[in-house]
């Protein structure tokens, strides 16, 4: 049986940045393990453009973003199989997979990367009375048929959901042809980015149907029509508000949840805010030399921020290997308060902070003109302005090591403070 | 008059406004932009609005039945659907390599169509 250092679970952007750091810093053997037939992730079908602009100061489509490292990867002789998928993680770092070229393998390593991503939220998910019939498509799905297979999904679209794949899709479906007669939106606000709306939705006119949802799905074997409908302040439809949507196709875009599956098999424990593991200042889970980085974290919308985080997790992986990683007993936390979601990371062991602590969070509503309040055991330490706050953008806060050092407590807690 | 604007060129999002003012040296007066392509972006969207076009072409003797592309630059607002259908007709054969030029110069407007990924042949 082979030996590994590092074993990297998942070759999308954050298994790529994690493996391709570790190895610059010195780790030799690192095996990267994809279960899809490509390196690359969830890119390979983000064929649009947005990524990029601040790892390459450059603005590429995710394919592009994603050969530049699958490249770095290759000329770094970095191994990696594909077609391969990880059915379960030990606590003692044993990883179990199985191909149809190498069958079942049983690998050992002394640090385990998780980077498994996301998958969709499913309709059961936000069960929608009606008909099962054809037609009906996780957004992220139908953009895999039309961008890779080159599959037409359909031709009259109704969207449920205004996150950005939603968005994305809503225009891919227009340039190809096809009538997309309104996005549906359950909550006031789109969780997509505001870029996305103007370039997907109004360069197009397609309505967004903010505080509405699709309450009847129509046909038996195609989708012939959907309801729509209008939801008060509980997000309870209104009565007297349907408004029937011909069409053939209804796509979700209802949310992401991080793949965790194989991380609970390795006790590894799970924020309840963010759906993915808890994790320290370097990017390890509850269980020692088991880290995990990217959409498996927490659900990123910038893939900058995933291969930036990814870095981190890379770098500690290769420091915990070393045996360079300071393991104190003395942990800070972090606290989500009034209108902050969740702060990765949640817990912090200064030893092992570099200059800044980088704080990734997101906001629980759409704010104009509020602040961020940063307190360490209830004293406020920093304060920034923020013009606009919306759930859909993460927003991150570094703080320099030195300053929580001069209020050294029990806890970091970020809030919104809207403005008097 | 003044015109509400989201710059689209980065994720941030900038909400802009842009306003005639003659006595400015680019002729409006902007605010709200965080950097200067803010202030680019909203000329542009006053005189000559362009967009960036990511699609796919057909390609044949690779793994996938689609091979993304995308404009090498914005290209005219107005042009897009014209521009899809001169890039639905195209088909390319594998292998190609990306940035590799597939469309060049597509309706006279010097803008080309290069393709964003590499795909070997099987
Ligand atoms: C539809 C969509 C549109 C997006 N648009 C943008 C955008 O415009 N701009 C932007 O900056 N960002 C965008 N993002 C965000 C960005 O693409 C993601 O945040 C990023 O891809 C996440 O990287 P990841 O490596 O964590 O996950 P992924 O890319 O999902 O990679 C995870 C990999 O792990 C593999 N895997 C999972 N489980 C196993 C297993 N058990 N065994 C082996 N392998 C496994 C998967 O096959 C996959 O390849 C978008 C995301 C999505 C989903
Ligand atoms: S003004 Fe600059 S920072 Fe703001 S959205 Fe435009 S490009 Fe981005």
């Amino acid at each position: 049986m082979k030996k590994y250092d590092i074993v990297v679970i998942g070759g999308g952007p954050a298994g790529l940045a994690a493996a391709i750091e570790a190895k610059k810093e010195g780790i030799d053997q690192i095996l990267v393990i994809e279960r899809d037939r490509e390196l690359g992730g969830i890119l390979q079908q983000c064929i649009h453009n947005g990524f990029g602009l601040h790892v390459f100061k450059e603005e590429l489509t995710g394919p592009e973003y994603a050969e530049r490292f699958i490249n770095e990867l290759r000329s770094l002789g970095i191994d990696y199989v594909l077609d391969t998928m990880v059915l379960e993680i030990t606590e003692d770092r044993t990883v179990h997979c199985v191909s149809s070229a190498d069958g079942y393998r049983i690998i050992e390593s002394q640090a385990v990367i998780l980077a498994m991503g996301c998958r969709e939220r499913t309709r059961g998910a936000i069960a929608i009375p009606g008909y099962r019939p054809a037609g009906v498509f996780n957004a992220g799905t139908a953009q895999r048929y039309m961008n890779m297979e080159g599959y037409m999904v359909g031709k009259k679209v109704v969207i449920l959901g205004s996150g950005d794949i939603g968005l994305i899709m809503a225009r891919r479906m227009t340039l190809e042809g096809a009538q997309v007669m309104a996005v549906a939106e359950l909550m006031p606000f789109s969780g997509g980015l505001t870029r996305n709306i103007v370039q997907c939705l109004d360069d197009y006119d397609i309505p967004l149907l903010l505080s509405h949802t699709i309450t009847k799905i129509e046909g038996k074997n195609r989708v012939e029509a959907v309801t729509v409908q209008a939801v008060d302040e509980n997000l309870k439809p209104i009565e007297g508000t349907e408004r029937v949507y011909e069409c053939d196709t209804l796509l979700l875009s209802v949310g992401l949840i991080p793949e965790n599956e194989l991380s609970r098999s390795a006790g590894v424990a799970i924020d309840n805010a963010t759906k993915g593991p808890i994790v320290n200042e370097s990017m390890e889970t509850s269980v020692e030399g088991i880290f995990a980085c990217g959409n498996v974290v927490h659900v990123h919308d910038l893939v900058d921020f995933v291969t930036e985080e990814s870095r981190r997790a890379g770098k500690a992986a290769a420091k915990y290997v070393k045996q360079e990683m300071a393991t104190s007993m003395a942990i800070l936390e972090t606290k989500a308060q009034e209108g902050i979601g969740y702060i990765v990371p949640q817990r912090i062991r200064m030893e092992n902070v570099g200059e800044q602590l980088p704080l990734l969070m997101r906001v629980r509503n759409v704010y104009h003109k509020a602040e961020l309040s940063v307190k360490i055991d209830g004293v406020e330490v920093k304060r920034l302005k923020k013009a606009h706050l919306a759930p859909g953008e993460m927003e991150r806060i570094d703080l320099p090591k030195a300053l929580i050092e001069a209020h050294l407590g029990k806890y970091i807690s970020v809030e919104v403070v809207k403005e008097a | 008059m003044t015109k509400d604007l989201v710059c689209i060129v980065c994720p941030v999002g900038c909400r802009l406004t842009i306003e005639k003012d003659d006595t400015a040296e680019n002729g409006y007066r902007i605010t709200g932009n965080t950097c200067k392509r803010g202030i680019n972006y909203a000329i542009e969207e006053m005189t000559h609005p362009t967009r960036m076009v990511p699609t796919t072409v057909k390609i044949e003797q690779a793994f996938l039945k689609r091979l993304p592309v995308r404009t090498d630059r914005p290209i005219d607002k107005k042009l897009i659907f014209e521009a899809m259908k001169v890039i639905n007709d195209f088909t390319c054969i594998a292998p190609i390599k990306m940035g590799d030029v597939l469309i060049e110069n597509i309706l006279g407007t010097e803008v080309n169509i290069i393709a964003t990924r590499s795909m070997d042949k099987v």
